[in-house]
Parts: C-alpha cells; sequence; structure tokens
C-alpha cells in the first residue's frame, strides 16, 4: 500500500483582480472573466519564489506526515520558475526541512506537470522499496506576458506530498501517462515570457492529452466515473477542466472542491496538485479521487486515489487549502503588482 | 556577502538551529563556540519555535541601496515561543496591523541576492498570522 501520508499547500497572499490587469491594457474584464472563468489570481511577494514556497508547503506536509525529515529518500521539485538556471532548487528544499545529506535530489521540468512528474517518480520509489518516503512538490512562480491573455491566469503557489507505504492517508491505486511532442506553449532560453499556440493549446493539446489519459486510466482500472467522489484536471482557466471533465464524464459537483483555478489563476505545476490538497481536505474514508494533469509540450499524468481511514487523523494538522484561498488576502494593483513580478525595467 | 559566509550560516539562517548548553541549558542563536555565562563548551543543536510575538519593530523609509525597492519595510525583534529573541523582517504586514505583541510566525523567504547573476540569499522572516 502506497500512497501520500502527509501533504500541505501554500499560496501568497496577494491577489490581482481580472478587472486590475484589463483596465491597465484597454480589454473588457467582463469578457476575460467570462471567457477565462477566472475573477483573480496569487501573486508571490517580491521576497517569494518556488522555493520560498516549496518549503513551506513542505513544512506544511511534514507536519501532518509526522516523520523525521532525515528519513526522506528522495526530494523532487516540479517548476517551469526554478529560480537558478544552473543550481537545483531541490537541495535548498532538502537542507532547509532538514533531510540532506543521505537523499537522493533533483529538479523536474515539463511545463504545467513537472509537479505530477515529480510525484509519479516519488511514488515509484517507495513502490520498488527503495525508501521509506519520499517528497514531491508542485510550486511555480508563473509569468505572463504583459497584456497576453496568460497574464490574467498565471499565478503562484506550491503544494507538497510525501509519498510511504505506512500510515498511507491516500493509497495510488493506478497511475498512467500518455504524451507526445505538441509544441503548444513554449519559452526559448533566455526569453523572460513564454509564447503559445492560442487556440492550438485547446483541442490538440490540453483536450486531447487529458482524454486520452483518462480514458485508458478508467479502462485500466476497470471503473467508471460514477465511482469517484472528486475529479480533479490540470486547471490552465476555469472552463477547460470542466470541459474536459464533461468529455469523460465528470459532473461539475465531482469537480467543484478542487476547481481552485477561479480564485487563484493557475498556479502551473501547482495546479492539479493544490486541486487534490483542497479535495483531501474534505474527502472521507474510502473516496475515490480521479486526478489528471498537463503539461504542455505536452502530456498528461493520472492518478487514482483511494482515501484511507488516516485521513481523519491528520487533515487537521496543517492549514486547508480553501481557508488559505479565502483567509486573509491582499489586492494589488496593476503598479504594484507590476513591481512585484520584476515587470519594470530599471536602470542599474 | 560571499558565498562561503552564506553557505556556513545555512544551518541557522534556513533551519533556525541553535546551540543549548549542556551545562546551563541557556540557548545561543546563532550557536556558539563557548557559554558566555558558564563557561561550557558542549551544545545540543536544537530546532527554534517558529511562533512566537513581536517585541519592538521600526519602519524604515530609506534602506540601503540592496534593500531600496522594499521601502517601506519593517524590521522587528521577534519573541520566539521557547524565548530566543532575533532580529528580522516583518514581511507581508500592512503597517496599520503593526504593535507590539502582534503574533508571528517565521517563514522562509529570499532576503537578499548578490545582483542579477549572483547567489540568492535565503534566511527567516516573520510574518503576521
Amino acid at each position: 500500500m502506497v500512497g501520500i501520508v502527509g501533504y500541505g499547500a501554500y499560496i501568497p497572499k496577494y491577489r490581482i483582480k481580472v478587472e486590475s490587469i484589463a483596465a491597465q491594457w484597454g480589454a473588457n474584464a467582463e469578457s476575460y472573466k467570462k471567457g477565462l472563468m477566472v475573477e483573480e489570481k496569487s501573486v508571490p511577494a517580491p521576497d517569494q519564489d518556488t522555493i520560498t514556497m516549496a518549503v513551506e508547503a513542505t513544512r506544511r506536509a511534514l507536519q501532518r506526515a509526522e516523520i523525521d525529515p532525515r528519513k526522506i529518500g528522495a526530494v523532487y521539485v516540479g517548476s517551469e520558475s526554478h529560480p537558478y538556471a544552473v543550481k537545483p532548487s531541490g537541495t535548498t528544499l532538502a537542507e532547509a526541512i532538514g533531510a540532506t545529506p543521505d537523499i537522493h535530489c533533483a529538479d523536474y521540468e515539463f511545463a504545467c506537470k513537472a509537479g505530477t512528474e515529480a510525484m509519479f517518480v516519488a511514488l515509484q520509489l517507495v513502490k520498488a522499496g527503495e525508501m521509506d518516503y519520499a517528497l514531491a512538490v508542485g510550486a511555480d512562480t508563473s509569468q505572463g506576458a504583459p497584456g497576453d491573455a496568460l497574464e490574467y491566469t498565471a499565478s503562484a503557489g506550491a503544494a507538497a506530498f510525501i509519498m510511504g507505504k505506512t500510515d498511507v492517508i491516500a493509497v495510488c491505486e493506478h497511475t498512467y501517462s500518455y504524451m507526445t511532442d505538441t509544441p503548444d506553449f513554449w519559452r526559448r532560453e533566455h526569453q523572460f515570457y513564454p509564447q503559445h499556440g492560442g487556440r492550438f493549446t485547446g483541442e490538440p493539446a490540453y483536450f486531447k492529452h487529458i482524454n486520452n489519459c483518462g480514458k485508458t486510466l478508467l479502462e485500466k482500472a476497470g471503473l467508471t466515473p460514477q465511482d469517484f467522489a472528486f475529479a480533479v484536471f490540470h486547471q490552465p482557466n476555469g472552463k477547460f477542466p470542466l470541459r474536459v471533465g464533461k468529455m469523460l464524464g465528470f459532473s461539475k459537483e465531482q469537480l467543484a472542491q478542487g476547481l481552485l483555478c477561479p480564485k487563484i489563476g493557475n498556479t502551473y505545476s501547482g495546479s492539479s496538485p493544490l486541486g487534490l490538497t483542497a479535495i483531501l481536505d474534505v474527502a472521507k474514508p474510502g473516496d475515490l479521487v480521479f486526478m489528471v494533469s498537463y503539461g504542455s509540450g505536452a502530456g498528461s499524468d493520472g492518478f487514482i486515489w483511494r482515501i484511507t481511514d488516516q485521513i481523519d487523523k491528520v487533515r487537521d494538522k496543517a492549514p486547508k487549502t480553501w481557508d488559505i484561498i479565502q483567509g486573509d488576502k491582499v489586492y494589488l494593483d496593476y503598479g504594484l503588482y507590476a513591481k512585484f513580478r520584476h515587470k519594470i525595467l530599471k536602470n542599474v | 556577502m560571499s558565498v562561503s559566509k552564506y553557505w556556513r550560516e545555512i544551518p541557522h539562517r534556513y533551519r533556525l538551529e541553535a546551540g543549548k548548553c549542556k551545562q546551563c541549558g541557556k540557548i545561543y542563536f546563532p550557536g556558539r563556540l563557548i557559554c558566555p555565562e558558564c563557561g561550557g563548551r558542549e551544545f545540543d543543536t536544537i530546532q527554534l519555535k517558529r511562533e512566537g510575538k513581536l517585541l519592538t519593530y521600526t519602519i524604515i523609509h530609506v534602506g540601503p541601496s540592496r534593500f531600496a525597492d522594499q521601502v517601506p519595510y519593517v524590521v522587528g525583534i521577534v519573541e520566539l515561543q521557547d524565548g530566543v529573541r532575533l532580529l528580522c523582517q516583518v514581511a507581508d504586514c500592512d503597517l496599520d496591523r503593526l504593535q507590539i505583541g502582534l503574533p508571528v510566525k517565521i517563514e522562509f523567504r529570499r532576503i537578499s541576492e548578490e545582483g542579477e547573476a549572483g547567489i540568492i540569499h535565503y534566511g527567516y522572516k516573520c510574518v503576521p498570522v
């Protein structure tokens, strides 16, 4: 029985509303809000990045797992916004939680599915008996070019999962990954902002990969959408996950708890992992959870989780995801947002 | 800050590691080689509690060049639950909410960086609970 033994979420307290971004570019806020199904997004403080958020999310995962960090055999951080081009995020994370030096460490990159890549590998290492615990984090402080549609959604957040085989709160019953070479979204080296293929990011990219991954995962498991209490998909906006959920046969109600994008935007590598943390906050023993990520380039990782009795013992030991989202917030105007996100050129 | 100095200070900057004198029990943050209280030379390494309260603070309106973009920012003395007092920045805090006794917790944040190409200095700041 291998699965999640502890989980933690971190979302910065700063937000910007769609209206504030639209006003800057003379765009119609209502059109963006309706089109993207997003009201506001999280913004990292100037002193926050993928590493700082990964550390805080992991500390919350450790609060729930209540294990000695030195027993963790691997630390994997998935992100498309690692602070260094060359120097791992994972080493700083491992050092901050006191898990060094007997540990394997790697950073993962695969657009928005880098977090679930880390989860997939961490699970398999524990399953193979290589280690008792492995840590996987999905974290991002993603950037959208000023005025681009991505600017309305690209946000910040982190989710951390400790995988293990004792006192498991969510057993991983099945996994499946689906991947092709599909250039729907990219950022070339030394470029500050990513570029994307506009509508090409939809049918041949997001929908094709999640749909195929989800269908095969259901076939492998011999289950139907009606067998699941919850489902969570990658959330580049609020609409796509609802549409792909409907294509696969899931209802809005099954998606509601894990659908965070309308309130915090697209946290990229943190997206479906953060949705999973929100589901773990309320899931009951015996519930099945369906999860499929998506990363441009392109691929999807699918997981089926079965919640155990252990969930009731751990979920209250750290802040819950919707409480973080709806808690203390500070709204930024566009000027302060541009400063926070280093979008303003200065003389140096 | 040199790379080697930053590296040496990682245990207390990242993990709030302190030295507790085995002889008299006094806690030092960062750790010391000799206890000024009793002359003891043996210490246990402990991790400080991450919750505490703001003892006093000041608001910086004209900061040194490395911190100029952050003004106005707050620097305060925090008393952690185990009685240890430390100096740090108070982050994510509305200046109107600042008051002596404010409950705070320690978070991992970027402290500074060596220009655009140098290393990033990570460490602790406190934030309101």
